[in-house]
């Protein structure tokens, strides 16, 4: 037995302490209310958690070391599987960087339809959110109804970009290729579905007493607490902080857009709830905006050493045959130089140190994801309640471990 | 933007002149080269007289281990008052790779030291929790050093 | 309603068929995946659930959250290395017969993950039945895969996952260590003379510093 014991991988020593006045409770990583391979060790004390502390890393990729080997257009198709509920933001962030320390201008067709992926792209990752945390509190049929509206919006995504989860579709300089035709018709046909669909997501959820009684009061962290731990987003939001990048630091032409910022005074899952379901209007309002700005032009920056030539001029011109051939084989060299570049990601602020040493590769490309932040809060905020309530209170946080462990 | 920042920079050398070795201006983004000693000083003041409240990111990088200093932690400042950013920097030599930490300023700090301790061996003197956070307890090695290779020392297998 | 009727009119009380053809049909039929989400693959996993893809049309839409009530583990997305462990520890703990499908490039080889961190192909800890290629697969790729495995069930034999009613290989476990238990009568053969020596860790990865140690 003693053997046997000394023997047990580290990770797993406080799961196997003998129980005491206090019992520690291993939570994940194979939990389905974790979101992915989370995993809390939870001092209980009865029901209560007086301690409790994330274990992450089960999802480690090396991301970051990858980048240091590939090309800066490469990088782009690493991103998407960062944050996959929200694969255009990392994209955007990621390429917006690069685009800083070339000194790019994106032409304004680029920038809009940027905003109008992105924007849809940030419902379809709050549907993810909504879904999955109903589910962990017991009402399945959201999650339904929810997967519906977001099917939807993946297949415009893939009718864009060729792709429903990992699209890749902002290149360095713009974009990958322009919209499909009939893209703005389907793109309307959704956006006139879609409040309806928000009314059903009040119906089933805002409205339901349990849904209430489960939230309100849960998992409370204050103002002057949620900037110490660098929380943003909906849950800084939702503490009464009103900071969103799209207004305060504001990138791809948002500041000329129509929109609120939702904030909620109270700081707790309910009123995190609320932010994000407000924020859904408010993305929808986007949606349309951008439609309607949405006009003919081009959709890449004038930079041929830097972006990918069209297929029509790779026909007609030697040089737009040639800068090809030499930025799908050698790349392109980026002046040297370090830029911290962020955007307001459907989870909060996502952002990206790109450090460069002159070369086609970067030197170091880390990002700051929202998730990492967000989660490292949660000790706080879970201190005090019950163990089901810790289940609510990281469906509140909408965390994403490809995000979190990179 | 960037004049509101040099004015914080001003302010901040009238406070001590041996604060701040270096201003680099460039890309739109201040950096300010921090002597290692000074950063938790430099920090608290920026907190507290000057409305940089939150603390964006903090993150390691390697030069590579030919370079003097080899290692950098750059801390990426935001104020949730004026919205603006600064960088801080901090050079640390490879044969004493350590650095006050700043969990005391920013709570937020301690996930992101851990990540960096982690992956490049950077020691935060002070911390209360300094573990590996990302990779197992008994990884040999720090992964995002240059000289780390990309698959790592073994192949991977089951025996 | 009507259906049963006819069969019962047309049919003798008696039927003979291959117990194989029973029983395979029995599993074959409900299908109960372990929820084993890990990374982007999972939210796919979690389409074919819901409403378009509907994976309940082909029995196997019952995802439950504990190991032990599970048959097929589908494991969607990159495993790390810190996480091969309890994968391997996972699939221990489902009981036979069971199989695992490994949806998308990451799980199958690595996918574009070629580092440090990943372990470059789930089949390197446990035995795969089904591979599903893409980054990340279709829902519809992945009920074909789960198809797939129906087909396959059907051509399995009982005899082949026998060894598992032996009482020596429920022998399992102070906690904290892995069963023994694993596999079929060839994959025992095999393995269990490093299983007995090694009863407390028999999976684990050995840091640099240990290797050097032993060589």
């Amino acid at each position: 037995m003693s053997t046997a014991v000394n023997n047990i991988p580290s990770q797993f020593e406080l799961a196997d302490q003998p129980l005491d006045s206090e019992m520690t409770l291993s939570m994940g990583p194979q939990h389905p209310s974790t979101h992915g391979v989370l995993r809390l060790d939870l001092r209980l004390d009865g029901e209560l958690v007086v301690k409790a502390i994330p274990d992450i890393g089960y999802l480690h990729t090396g991301m970051e070391k990858l980048f240091e080997y590939k090309k800066y257009q490469q990088g782009i198709v690493i991103t998407d599987r960062m944050d996959y509920l929200n694969p255009l933001g990392n994209n955007l962030v990621y390429v917006m960087a690069a685009e800083k320390l070339l000194g790019l201008e994106i032409p304004e067709r680029a920038q809009v339809v940027r905003v109008l992926m992105c924007e849809l792209q940030r419902i379809a990752s709050h549907m993810v959110w909504l879904g999955t945390s109903a589910l962990d509190l017991g009402a399945m049929s959201v999650f339904f109804f929810c997967f519906r509206q977001r099917e939807k919006i993946l297949n415009l995504i893939e009718a864009a970009s060729g792709g429903r989860m990992t699209p890749s579709y902002f290149r360095i300089g713009g974009l990958m290729m322009d919209l499909p035709a009939g893209f703005e018709r389907r793109v309307k046909q959704f956006s006139e579905g879609f409040p309806e669909a928000l009314n059903t997501f009040d119906t089933l959820a805002t409205g339901n007493t349990i849904w209430q009684s489960r939230t309100q009061g849960v998992g409370i962290i204050d103002r002057e607490e949620a900037i110490n731990w660098g929380l943003t987003g909906p849950c800084l939001r939702g503490s009464g902080v009103e900071l969103d990048l799209r207004k305060h630091n504001p990138y791809s032409g948002y500041e000329t857009y129509d929109f609120d910022i939702p904030t909620e005074p109270d700081g707790d899952v309910w009123s995190r709830y609320k932010v994000r379901m407000r924020e859904l209007y408010e993305s929808h309002k986007i949606v349309r905006q951008a439609l309607e700005r949405l006009k003919p032009g081009p959709i890449k920056a004038d930079a041929p050493k830097v972006v990918l030539p069209d297929r029509d001029d790779m026909r007609k011109h030697m040089d737009s045959l040639i800068h090809h051939f030499l930025i799908v084989a050698e790349g392109f060299n980026v002046p040297e130089g370090e830029v911290y570049h962020a955007i307001e990601a459907s989870k909060g602020e996502l952002g990206v140190y790109m450090k460069s040493n002159g070369g086609p590769k970067p030197d170091r490309v880390h990002f700051r994801g929202p998730s990492f932040v967000n989660l490292s809060a949660l000790p706080v905020m879970s201190e005090g309640e019950m163990v089901a309530d810790v289940v609510a209170i990281i469906g509140s946080l909408d965390i994403v471990l490809g995000e979190i462990d990179r | 933007m960037s004049e509101k920042l040099h004015g914080f920079v001003q302010q901040l050398k009238e406070e001590n002149s041996g604060w701040i070795v270096d201003v680099i201006d460039s890309f739109g983004e201040v950096t300010l080269v921090v002597p290692r000693e000074s950063i938790v000083d430099v920090c608290w003041s920026l907190k507290t007289r000057h409305g940089f409240d939150m603390l964006a990111d903090l993150c390691g990088a390697d030069r590579g281990p030919e370079e003097e200093p080899r290692f950098e932690v750059n801390y990426h400042l935001f104020s949730t008052e004026h919205y603006s950013r600064l960088r801080l920097k901090v050079l640390l030599s490879e044969d004493e790779p350590k650095v006050p930490t700043v969990t005391t300023i920013w709570k937020t700090a301690d996930w992101h030291e851990r990540e960096t301790y982690d992956l490049f061996g950077v020691v935060f003197d002070g911390h209360p929790d300094l573990r590996r956070i990302l990779l197992p307890s008994d990884f040999d090695g720090h992964a995002l050093r240059k000289d780390y290779p990309l698959r790592g020392y073994e192949p991977y297998s089951m025996n | 309603m009507g259906l049963e009727n006819a069969i019962f009119e047309s049919l003798p009380d008696v039927v003979t068929v291959k117990l194989d053809a029973v029983v395979n049909w029995a599993r074959k039929s409900s299908l109960w995946p372990a929820t084993f989400g890990l990374a982007c693959c999972a939210i796919e996993m979690m389409n074919t659930v819901s409403a378009r893809n509907d994976l309940s049309r082909f029995g196997a839409e019952t995802f439950r959250a504990s190991p032990r009530q599970a048959d097929v583990m589908i494991v969607s997305g990159r495993v790390s290395r810190k996480m091969a462990p309890v994968l391997r520890r996972i699939y221990d703990q489902m009981p036979e017969p069971k199989w695992v499908i490994s949806m998308g490039a990451c799980a199958t080889s690595g996918g574009v993950f070629d580092n440090y961190a990943i372990v470059q192909g789930v089949d390197k800890i446990v035995p795969v039945d089904i591979y599903v290629p893409g980054c990340p697969p279709r829902p519809e790729m992945l009920v074909h895969a789960i198809m797939m495995l129906q087909d396959k069930i059907m051509g399995e034999s009982v005899n082949d996952r026998r060894d598992t009613y032996h009482p020596e290989s429920r022998v399992s476990v102070v906690p904290g260590t892995l069963p023994v238990t694993e596999g079929t009568a060839l994959e025992r053969e095999t393995k269990i003379e490093v299983a007995q020596n090694e009863v407390s860790r028999p999976y684990s990865i050995p840091s640099r510093h240990e290797r050097r140690k032993s060589s």
